[in-house]
């Protein structure tokens, strides 16, 4: 439930923007009565009935002691001629000054709107420029495409020789245990003939070799002999 | 417009008496009377771009009267040309 005592958004009216303000002030002559007194008696008095009716109205309040003169009336004469007198001198320059008061605000507030405008204008292009920019994301999405394709391939064909090499290194080894073991064996063999061998030669059978082996020797000097 | 809704300067003086019975004399309304006399003088006066010296001056004489008004008895009883 809204407690409110005043209607709301009942008009079209709203708060900004803010209608600028009047010129000039009403109309007020000697500075203290309005305009609209004058006028409002001029149809039946002419020009000078306000100042009759003033004239008349004070000479009364006078003669019947309704207004007292006393020390305090020659302050208020004293107070309103100097008063009258500095505004008479003075106004102009004040007026002055304050219209440039008015001015440097006018000026800053609307440099500030400039800006904002500007600021806001930029903003735009570069948005429409964003725009532009975002079309072209479909070539950049298959650039990247092929990007991560191509680094899926490589790191598939790098673990593709990774395995091929492990497998290789096995292999290998088998091959290279299978020949240390066939080596190994061939050497004891042979190792093992030999002694074999030689412990069965009894120094009787190595005087007979020899002396074979002599025989031999001559023969084929012999057979040499003879062919040269 | 209607009686009722006039601002008191477009009040004739024979439609005076009805007007008067028509504005609502509670202190909301009273209040309501002097914020919009305020504001109304305040918007032709005071809010201007190239107001005079005629804005405050008019405040300071209504305040002369209202206090000469006020203190008429001081005054008469201290007069120089008492009667009594």
């Amino acid at each position: 439930v809204l407690h409110t005592t005043r209607p709301l958004h009942t008009t079209q009216q709203s708060l900004a923007p803010v209608p600028p303000l009047p010129e000039k002030g009403g109309e007020v002559r000697h500075g203290l009565i309005p305009e609209e007194f004058f006028q409002f008696l001029y149809p039946k008095t002419g020009v000078t009935g306000p100042y009759m009716l003033g004239t008349g109205l004070l000479l009364y309040l006078l003669s019947k002691e309704i207004y007292v003169v006393n020390h305090e009336t020659a302050a208020a004469a004293c107070i309103l001629t100097v008063l009258v007198y500095a505004i008479k001198k003075f106004g102009p320059n004040v007026a002055d000054f304050a219209d440039k008061l008015n001015e440097e605000k006018m000026a800053s507030a609307l440099a500030m709107k400039n800006d904002t405008i500007q600021t806001l204008q930029t903003a735009i292009e570069e948005e429409k420029k964003e725009q532009w920019r975002a079309e072209g994301r479909s070539y950049l999405f298959d650039a990247r495409r092929n990007n991560i394709a191509m680094l899926l391939e490589a790191n598939y064909r790098e673990r593709l020789l990774m395995v091929y090499n492990e497998v290789k290194k096995r292999l290998d080894y088998q091959v290279a245990l299978q020949n240390l073991k066939r080596q190994k064996e061939q050497d004891h063999m042979i190792q093992w003939v030999e002694k074999s061998v030689v412990q069965s030669i009894t120094p009787q059978q190595q005087k007979e070799s020899i002396a074979k082996c002599i025989l031999d020797l001559k023969a084929l000097s012999k057979s040499a002999h003879a062919a040269v | 417009g209607p009686l009722s809704e006039r601002p008191l300067m477009e009040v004739r003086l024979g439609e005076l008496h009805t007007w008067i019975s028509t504005c609502s004399f509670s202190p909301r309304g009273l209040l309501g009377a002097v914020q919009r006399a305020w504001s109304s003088y305040c918007a032709k006066y005071i809010h201007v771009r190239q107001g005079g010296p005629a804005g405050i001056s008019m405040l300071l004489a209504g305040y002369c009267l209202l206090s000469y008004g006020w203190n008429y008895q001081h005054f008469s009883k201290t007069s120089y040309f008492r009667n009594s």
